[in-house]
């Protein structure tokens, strides 16, 4: 009776890092487009949805290593390296242009910004912006996640993510 | 249509190694036969077990001794002679092909990514999943993978060759017969490596030709009212941001070039007969289908699917 | 422990002979109770754990399969996911690979090679405490992650780049390297204790020529583990490496290579059923003679047969990357030498059938299943002479052709021995006899069922049906036959059921066995059934390979052992002739502190590298305590 419940309450802890969710169901999907954004732009209130889920664009090693995928596929690698930035801002250096919350991020790339930041919200279905939100966090993140990514099979260029963090932030506003 | 066996081969080099397969399982059953049979004799010939051990006799101990160092030799022989057939056997499969036709195939998870090379580099086209070749012609495949290791097998027509990152791999091949034949990657790829079938479509020379000819030129125009919105909502929507279809304004490169996608007989890499019905219940819910695959569930409206698999259907 | 009661240095010699059994038992016991079970170094106890562990494993990885054999018996079955499905297939690999065939041959050897050479308990008995820990760790570890859904999916070899850190999301392939670590150095454990006792701790007279066959095995076996082993710790640690810290050695694009996990593993991976096959090989020739009432034929080239095969199981790995694309002439060599290493196995086969021929055949259960090993084992050696050449491996390479090989060989060739082999030792490890009514129907439905349901596995594989694939269309009419496997891996299942219901039921009310039930002819027949804590009252001597029989009513013994502590003989290694009189380790709980330390540390560094260095101190701490001079008996001369 004892050994049970203890693997049960293990399994709670490992379960929400490790679990596969292969299939977004349609509901969920519609929701999860369902940010309420402050007036100024920055920052809101995410989809109950997400919490209700148990949080796993931020804590699910699947869903950050897909949206590390989606970080190469639809290079965000054109205008933000690896994270350090060039004509695009650094995703690593610790400033944050709109903030660094998940539901400003998720607005962010979902209506894209002035000065060549475009929208996704033609390109990328609400989960996968997710996923991407949620890795974009991990990329700037000042201490590695156990359920962050690792190193793509590719030319190093800066320490991985589930290393973070990357760069030292810096003191002093970016220039651009 | 010839389901993917060893034991159906179609082409010579699949027919060489049928040859050797049924030459070892000859011999190996030979052996086997042999074998048991002393055991059956050994087993026959029981008497009441004396209770203390035997004693052992010199005369039998040497006799045995003569016919366990006959059958030792006997073994080196047979053993070394396999090894000869079966270099025969890699030579003969490996002769230097003449004009080959040249394809690149990269492997994804969970598709197969076909480039066939021509002439002129505008006559170079991308497909996904089918590949054509013409009978008799030697098709010579540069293989190579953009993730993980992955492995071209279609037993009709050759054995398999990996796809390895970092590696460049080739395998060759021709046909005998024109026909349809189905391989499968053959080395664990993740979580759908079990639907990662492929097609090859063997045709006469000229039928070849008309189809490289059709899949050099552009997609094809909408030709109704429902296909012309089925093509802007491809082109509007998140399917262009992933697919290219040549002649319209999508050229996204992360999945498979759907600019002759309703000619294919087989849609998600030999999961579904290309039907209307089956490329919308592929885009409705891929998941569905195929857990884990890259391609997600694009939320569209029922009119809206109805178009888009339309116009895919019709682009032949 | 000393006997403070007893002087200093008393010899065996000294005590009467009543008392000498309950002097030796004092010195040599473990006392009641669960502590100072948790102490025990003696040997036998050691290995009755370990092979109870590894037959659990048996019981998981064989209810793992069943869980495939029903997804797969209908077409695009929906029973499991593919999520699920390649944690299934992986734990089945992994589990029945490094959590039961290694360990339970390790396990066997290490109950019976110290009685078959005639000494009173391995060498190194704490490390060997350890090695059991160690290997238990390792397995709670990975069972406790699949219990969470963190099991390894990445199939039992773990191939990089699905493995590495690009494509291997979480923490599951590092559950499985660290698996590895886990009991690999287990592994290492035994093989090192195996090696010291087999050459200096054999009974006198116990010359190289007259060692049992089974004891050449698992010496040949040990040394095939120390050789191998660190080629898949280094491949383990460098993908650990690899993900945690970002290493690139299998990073094609950082000057890495992802064949060069294969060739790693690979050397690793061929010797490893090696491992697992020499051990059963040895099993086959202890029974053998037994049963035909003869000594076996052959000793001479049986013993050369076994180094051969040692040896040359460390030239094939290449066999399995034949169709990575290396160089045609590489891989031919290796076709040659795959080949090759059927003329050592030749050699046995026919001296076993030279044995049987010239013999008086008995057949009890342990003969049933020797003879099932027959049947089944030369048909898996004939698939794999197939699967040797490059041409034939190119088209059944990863199909379930090389599934039914592989099977044939692992369950024919090793898993049909130990059953008979346990059917055979039970009496001296417990003191009962299993059931013969029950053991003959064990063989028959496990015999009749295995060759059901991986006899099939053949065509399917010759018809096109890749491996490890969670589902096949309907189209491909491999409906039929996959239906039939299924079905009869009930029978096979249900064999395996009866064989644990036989042996829990024997060892508690089967019938008492005597020292010699089966009249054999090696030692460890020579002491009780199940044998005293010290094995035997007087170190025997030995003057030929069969002792028992050649000496019929009394062994010839030495004496002048200290009776008041521990002390075993060492002997020299080629005619071992007696060099020195050697005390051995008491009781110690600190094997059991050291392995908990480890697996904490080695547990830690899956998700930190920094546990490397501050898990290494609590080991320390226990290895301090393991080996502080105490002032015991153990360090007088």
């Amino acid at each position: 009776m004892i050994r049970p419940a203890l693997l049960a309450l293990l399994a709670l802890a490992a379960c929400k890092r490790e679990i596969r969710d292969l299939r977004t169901d349609p509901p969920v999907q519609a929701a999860l487009e369902g940010i309420r954004l402050m007036p100024n732009g920055i920052g809101g209130a995410p989809p109950p949805v997400i919490s209700a889920q148990g949080d796993p664009y931020e804590t699910n090693a699947w869903q950050l290593n897909q949206g590390k995928q989606l970080y190469t596929w639809f290079n965000c690698k054109g205008c933000h390296a690896d994270g350090g930035g060039l004509s695009g801002p650094a995703l690593t250096d610790g400033w944050w242009r709109y903030g660094s919350d998940p539901v400003t991020i998720f607005s962010v790339l979902h209506d894209g910004r002035p000065n060549g930041m475009p929208a996704f919200r033609d390109k990328l279905t609400p989960d996968q912006i997710w996923q991407l939100a949620g890795y974009v966090r991990t990329l700037g993140s000042y201490s590695g996640k156990t359920a962050a990514p690792s190193r793509n099979d590719e030319i190093q260029s800066r320490p991985a993510e589930s290393r973070a963090p990357a760069a030292t932030p810096l003191s002093m506003p970016p220039s651009r | 249509m010839h389901w993917q066996s060893v034991l159906e081969p179609q082409g010579p080099q699949a027919a060489h190694l049928h040859w050797l397969i049924v030459v070892f399982f000859g011999v190996c059953a030979a052996v086997w036969l042999l074998v048991m049979l002393v055991l059956l004799l050994g087993l026959l010939r029981r008497r009441p077990a004396p209770v203390p051990p035997l004693p052992a006799n010199p005369a039998s101990e040497r006799r045995a001794g003569v016919i366990v160092g006959s059958a030792v030799g006997a073994t080196v022989l047979v053993i070394s002679a396999l090894t000869v057939l079966s270099a025969v056997t890699t030579h003969a499969i490996s002769a230097d092909p003449s004009d080959p036709l040249l394809v690149q195939i990269r492997g994804h998870m969970w598709w197969w990514e076909i480039t066939y090379e021509g002439d002129r580099p505008d006559h170079a086209f991308i497909t996904a999943n089918e590949l054509h070749v013409p009978v008799g012609r030697t098709i010579q495949l540069e293989l190579s993978a953009d993730d993980v290791i992955h492995s071209f097998w279609v037993p009709n027509l050759a054995g398999k060759m990996d796809l390895i990152p970092g590696r460049d791999n080739q395998l060759s091949f021709s046909a005998d017969h024109a026909g349809l034949y189905r391989g499968q990657c053959s080395q664990f790829c993740g979580l759908e490596h079990a639907h990662m079938a492929l097609f090859v479509v063997a045709e006469d020379p000229a039928a070849f030709e008309r189809w490289r000819a059709s899949q050099i030129a552009e997609a094809a125009q909408a030709a109704t009212p429902e296909q012309a919105r089925g093509r802007d909502v491809f082109a509007s929507r998140q399917c262009a941001a992933c697919h290219t279809i040549r002649g319209t304004p999508a050229n996204g490169n992360i999945g498979p070039d759907l600019t002759h996608v309703g000619g294919r007989a087989w849609v998600g890499a030999g999961l579904l007969p290309t039907t209307r019905g089956s490329l919308a219940a592929w885009i409705a819910d891929p998941q569905g289908v195929k857990p884990g695959t890259n391609m997600p569930m694009v939320p569209l409206g029922a009119d809206e699917l109805k178009d888009v698999s339309a116009y895919l259907a019709a682009l032949k | 422990m000393t006997d403070p009661r007893i002087a200093p240095d008393t010899r065996d010699t000294q005590v009467p002979a009543g008392l000498l059994e309950r002097q030796l038992g004092r010195v040599w016991g473990t006392p009641e109770g669960f502590w100072a079970a948790l102490a025990t170094v003696d040997h036998k106890r050691v290995g009755r754990r370990y092979i109870i562990t590894a037959f659990i494993f048996l019981a998981f990885g064989g209810v793992l399969a069943m869980a495939m054999r029903l997804q797969l018996a209908r077409p695009e079955g929906r029973v499991i996911g593919p999520d699920r499905y390649d944690q299934v297939f992986t734990m089945h690999g992994a589990t029945m690979m490094f959590l039961f065939a290694v360990p339970v041959m390790e396990a066997v050897a290490v109950f019976l090679v110290p009685l078959m050479v005639g000494t009173r308990n391995i060498a190194f008995p704490r490390l060997n405490a350890f090695s059991y820990w160690i290997y238990l760790g390792g397995g709670i570890m990975l069972w406790s992650a699949f219990a969470m859904d963190m099991a390894p999916d990445i199939g039992w070899f773990a191939y990089v780049p699905l493995s590495g850190p690009q494509f291997g999301a979480g923490k599951r392939a590092d559950i499985w390297a660290q698996m590895i670590t886990f009991t690999e150095v287990s592994a290492l454990a035994v093989a090192v204790e195996i090696v010291v006792t087999v050459l200096k701790q054999r009974a006198p007279g116990m010359s190289l020529d007259r060692i049992p066959l089974f004891v050449w095995a698992m010496l040949v076996t040990a040394f095939c583990i120390i050789m191998a082993m660190p080629a898949i710790m280094i491949a383990s640690s460098s993908l650990i490496l690899d993900r945690l810290v970002g290493t690139h050695f299998f990073n094609p694009a950082e000057g890495g290579d992802v064949l060069l996990w294969q060739h790693l593993f690979w050397f690793f991976g061929h010797p490893e059923v090696y491992i697992i096959f020499i051990p059963a090989v040895g099993m086959v020739s202890s029974i053998l003679p037994t049963f035909c009432r003869r000594p076996v034929f052959g000793y001479l080239p049986l013993v050369m047969a076994l180094l051969a095969t040692g040896f040359l199981a460390f030239g094939l790995w290449v066999h399995h990357m034949f169709t990575t694309g290396l160089p045609r002439l590489g891989e031919s060599f290796f076709t040659a030498s795959s080949m090759a290493i059927a003329i050592p196995n030749g050699v046995q086969i026919f001296c076993w059938l030279a044995t049987i021929c010239l013999g008086r055949p008995v057949l009890r259960t342990p003969m049933l299943f020797v003879l099932a090993f027959f049947f089944t084992f030369v048909i898996g050696g004939l698939t794999g002479v197939m699967v040797a050449s490059v041409p034939f491996d190119t088209q059944v390479h990863d199909t379930y052709f090389v599934v039914a090989h592989f099977h044939y060989v692992l369950i024919g060739g090793a898993v049909f021995p130990l059953l008979g082999a346990i059917y055979y030792w039970f009496p001296k490890f417990t003191g009962r006899m299993m059931s013969e009514r029950l053991g003959r129907w064990v063989a028959f439905l496990v015999f009749v069922g295995f060759n059901l349901t991986f006899f099939p596995m053949h065509l399917l594989g010759l018809r096109g049906m890749p491996r490890r694939i969670y589902a096949y269309p309907t189209e491909m009419h491999w409906g039929g036959l996959n239906l039939f496997v299924s079905a009869s891996a009930v029978m096979l299942a249900a064999g395996f059921l009866l064989f644990f219901i036989d042996a829990i039921r024997s060892a508690r009310s089967g019938e008492p066995a005597g020292d010699n039930p089966w009249d054999a002819p090696t030692l460890e027949w020579a002491t009780a059934s199940p044998p005293p804590a010290y094995n035997f009252a007087h170190i025997p001597v030995v003057t030929g390979p069969n002792p028992l029989w050649e000496h019929r009513d009394a062994l010839p013994v030495v004496t002048g052992l200290r009776v008041e502590r521990r002390e075993i003989l060492v002997t020299s290694v080629a005619g071992a002739v007696p060099q020195a009189r050697e005390s051995s380790p008491r009781n110690s709980i600190w094997p059991l502190w050291t392995a908990i330390t480890t697996s904490i540390m080695l547990i830690w560094s899956i998700f930190s590298p920094w546990a490397v260095l501050y898990g290494s101190i609590p080991i320390g701490f226990a290895l301090v305590f393991w080996f502080w001079p105490k002032g015991t008996p153990e360090d007088e001369a």
